[in-house]
């Protein structure tokens, strides 16, 4: 008796197997920008890629050749800056939040680092503008590198939170209870037991803010040579790429096609990078 | 009347002295207390967690705090080293001397007291990122020593303390967590042992171990009463009659009934007593 109604079952067989396409295809449909994105870059930049692109400075206008190697570089003292001030602070923060605070000013914190990290990044390149560019007259590295910095805060705040709250309880007790004080059992053994998902967390914001354009515009500015102080103008690959994809010149769409194939592999590298880091034995969960 | 009124175990103390000292469970002299607890009483938050428990645990003894699930044996473990004050929202009152002195005085640093009182927990928990030999230094690394001689002397005595060495001293640099869970938790006593506590509290040494790692580690109970004073909670009826000098019933937050464990098992004076210990409830 219970057992009957065949129709209905070939129904439900239907269905599931209707859901299980529709979930199929929307998969599919994720992946497919990304192959897209990398398949168009990889024509339209490959030819460009070569070692002039890496070591040259960009050539005058009209002239051939030339490279991008003072954005590669600035782009790298940017996301050094940018770590020395987010990092840190990112990750001492993220501690504060996992293992001490009430849970009133937690919830309160972790809201306001949601709305950060949910904040258009130009809007920090902005913030900065005005109070560091303006104040001191002139664009320069640091006021970039403030801009990237301030966005990888909340980032790192949070992923550093989490993978903390992953750590088991009685690691922290076991510790406790050897007469290890507090901040010695969170230093030595909770963020010990945590550095691949922090080291993991910090490692994605720098891809993150490494491809950001926006906050660079008005506080690195650009460079078309290197640069020389820190107080001075910089260029980046991001902006390059900004700025010669919007140029009137093929040669410089060429190199604009060129930069943003190493930036994104660049960032595709970083993220294979965490893979390996977060494979393997006592791999945080992250 | 009021003698009635009275919690047992301030009978215990009173009228009990000389039957504590009929069996001494340490050759002849009457049990020196290493912990004098005082009219203790722990809440979390508005819930009572511990009630009005007085009782001396003897030096150089093992006891074993059984009762059923709930009745605040852990809590009263973790007051003996102030554990139970990570819990947020705890409040305690009454008075726990440890050799004469006042573990909860407004001077003392809890983790001075946590390292003359160690602690091994139910789960057995090696560090994952350290090996089996940084396991067992840990302690003393982070209070500041740093002589390597030092350190590998500690080490090897505090493995053969937890009868361990001979099974481990080949695998020093292999990770703790590769030890099967028996290894593990003797692993986490040798730990425990190379601060050099005077104290040992477990809580619930074996419950997540198989029958010949438990025999393992009751033997190595047993052994170490000789230096440490041993402070045990345990599920287990058989193992509290196997390893401990002392028992102590606790029900509902109360020391029910406290004394030398054969004549807990064989003669208990209350009546939950005997019901726990029968199986009758918990």
């Amino acid at each position: 008796m219970r057992f009957e109604g065949k129709h209905n079952h070939t129904f439900r067989k239907f269905k599931s197997a209707m859901a299980c396409t529709i979930a199929f295809v929307s998969a599919i449909l994720v992946i497919l920008p990304l192959g897209l994105v990398f398949f168009y870059l990889l024509i339209n930049g490959i030819g460009s890629v070569n070692w002039d692109f890496f070591t040259k400075l960009p050539a005058p206008v009209g002239a051939v050749g030339g490279g991008m190697a003072n954005a590669i570089v600035g782009t790298l003292i940017l996301l050094a800056i940018a770590g020395v001030i987010g990092i840190p602070i990112g990750v001492l923060g993220g501690v504060y939040l996992a293992e001490y605070g009430s849970a009133r000013i937690n919830s309160m914190l972790r809201f306001l680092a949601d709305v950060l990290n949910g904040v258009p990044s130009i809007t920090w390149g902005v913030v900065v503008y005005g109070l560091i560019v303006l104040r001191f007259k002139s664009f320069s590295a640091l006021a970039g590198g403030l801009a990237l910095g301030l966005i990888m805060i909340p980032l790192i705040l949070r992923t550093t939170e989490e993978v903390i709250l992953l750590v088991p309880n009685g690691y922290r007790e076991a510790s406790l209870a050897l007469g290890v004080s507090r901040w010695q059992t969170i230093v030595h053994i909770v963020m010990k037991t945590a550095s691949k998902g922090i080291i993991t967390g910090i490692l994605l914001a720098l891809a993150r803010v490494g491809g950001e354009t926006a906050p660079l515009l008005f506080t690195a500015f650009g460079n078309r040579f290197w640069n020389h102080s820190l107080t001075e103008p910089i260029a980046a690959l991001p902006l390059q790429v900004f700025t010669y994809a919007i140029s009137p010149y093929d040669d410089w769409h060429r190199q604009a096609w060129a930069g943003a194939l190493v930036l994104v592999t660049g960032v595709f590298c970083v993220n294979v990078l965490v893979r390996i880091l977060t494979r393997g034995r006592g791999a945080s969960p992250v | 009347m009021e003698n009635l009124l009275m919690p047992t175990s301030e009978r215990i103390a009173e009228g009990g002295v000389e039957q504590l000292a009929e069996v001494p469970p340490n050759g002849g002299t009457a049990p020196a207390s290493t912990f004098q607890v005082k009219n203790m009483s722990i809440w979390y938050g508005e819930k009572r967690a511990i009630q009005d428990v007085t009782m001396d645990i003897a030096t150089n003894a093992v006891t074993a705090i059984i009762g059923p699930s709930g009745c605040g044996k852990s809590t009263f473990l973790r007051a003996l080293n102030r554990m139970h004050e990570l819990t947020p929202r705890t409040r305690m009152e009454g008075t726990v001397l440890l050799n004469g002195e006042d573990l909860y005085s407004s001077t003392v640093d809890p983790t001075v007291v946590r390292r003359r009182v160690g602690m091994v927990f139910q789960k057995s928990n090696p560090f994952p990122t350290m090996t089996i030999g940084e396991n067992v230094v840990i302690g003393l690394r982070l209070n500041g020593v740093h002589d390597q001689k030092f350190l590998n002397e500690r080490l090897e005595k505090s493995l053969r303390m937890a009868a361990l060495w001979d099974e481990v001293k080949d695998d020093l640099n292999k990770p703790g967590t590769s030890l099967s869970g028996g290894q593990q938790q003797r692993l986490c006593i040798a730990r425990t042992l190379a601060v050099e506590p005077d104290v040992v509290l477990m809580d619930e040494p074996c419950s997540a171990l198989d029958p010949i790692a438990t025999a393992k580690i009751e033997e190595l109970i047993s052994e170490l009463k000789t230096k440490y004073t041993i402070v045990t909670v345990t599920h287990n009826m058989q193992q509290a009659g196997r390893i401990s000098d002392f028992t102590a019933f606790f029900y509902l937050g109360r020391l029910v009934e406290f004394g030398v464990t054969t004549s807990i098992f064989t003669n208990p004076k209350e009546r939950q007593t005997e019901d726990y210990i029968t199986g009758r409830f918990g």
